[in-house]
């Protein structure tokens, strides 16, 4: 029968999964990781892993995206997806969609990596006095050499955000200060079709339970609990932070999977 | 008139920037769809609001 082996087409005489493999080996079938043998099915995608091995880069991708829902990774790959501000929400945010294999990403940041990040942001000590831009790609290579990133370390403004954003459908809002996220929201939704994932009210530690993900005008989707402003005596701090992030990376996901609602 | 999502009665005939005003909305942190449509920030103190309409507003507060 045809299945998919570590990525490529083949056809197998394997009538089980655990027939494909040497006995040190991690099967994954169809993106579930096998504890016990499972019969196989035309069409399925299995990849055999041996652990402890560095693999060749041919197989790298489908065994980095073996734990992926089947036919997501192609979805991904397809995918454009610019993050305006790395900070606390973006650069969780760009782990995430790296992790997924999205792509092209392009990361904007004018800023560079300070201690006071640090409490929540992707970043490390030998990041500080960095480019947020640099640190932040320095990474995401790293974790996946499959994609395309491209970076700005500029400012983003009314004037400049739809040029600087053309050509990502998806643009995710992950800015600190409230008039630079309603300034990119104003820029780019009256014309063309860009879909923005945008944040709001994510400070302190009040229950992570309030922070929801809502669809708001036809190509607006907003996270966040919509109250809980960074202030004094309202920090900003990781838990909080990456729940948001987490909302914003799963709804970016959902657009490209073709899904358009909350 | 239909202001996120609820009934509101607008009362006197009034811009859309009036409005906002009123409802306590910090003009420079939010994004407005009128019918459907973004209003730009330009057109804040030109566009007249009517019963009839349908407003969506989003004020964003800070944090990333």
């Amino acid at each position: 029968m045809r299945i998919i082996l570590n990525g490529k087409p083949i056809e197998s005489s394997a009538l089980t999964a655990f027939a494909l493999r040497t006995a040190d080996e991690v099967v994954i079938l169809n993106g579930f990781q096998l504890a016990e043998d499972r019969p196989l099915c035309a069409g399925d995608q299995v990849v055999r892993i041996r652990k402890g091995i560095m693999p060749g880069k041919d197989e790298l991708e489908a065994m980095m995206s073996a734990r992926h829902t089947p036919g997501v990774h192609s979805q991904m790959k397809a995918g454009r997806v610019a993050i305006a501000g790395l900070g606390g929400l973006g650069s969780h945010i760009a782990v995430m969609l790296t992790r997924m294999g999205v792509g092209a990403l392009l990361l904007v940041d004018f800023d560079v990596v300070e201690p006071s990040n640090l409490n929540r942001q992707h970043y490390t000590l030998s990041h500080l006095a960095t480019p947020k831009t640099e640190a932040l790609k320095s990474q995401l290579v790293e974790i996946n050499p499959f994609i395309e990133i491209q970076t700005q370390a500029i400012k983003i403004t009314a004037e400049n955000a739809r040029e600087v954003f053309a050509g990502y459908p998806i643009v995710v809002e992950a800015f600190d200060s409230p008039t630079s996220k309603a300034d990119l929201i104003n820029a780019l939704l009256p014309t063309g079709d860009t879909k923005i994932v945008a944040a709001s009210g994510l400070a302190g530690f009040d229950s992570a339970n309030n922070i929801r993900t809502r669809r708001r005008f036809s190509n607006l989707y907003l996270v966040g609990d919509l109250e809980s402003e960074a202030r004094e005596g309202m920090g900003l701090m990781a838990p909080r932070v990456s729940v948001c992030a987490g909302h914003q990376a799963n709804m970016v996901i959902r657009l490209l999977m073709g899904l358009d609602s909350e | 008139m239909r202001v996120n999502g609820q009934d509101i009665h607008l009362g006197e005939t009034c811009t859309l920037q009036a409005f906002l005003l009123r409802e306590g909305y910090v003009l420079d942190r939010v994004a407005v769809e009128l019918d459907g449509a973004i209003v730009p920030k330009s057109a804040f103190e030109t566009v007249v609001l009517k019963e009839c309409d349908q407003l969506e507003i989003v004020s964003f507060v800070g944090g990333g």
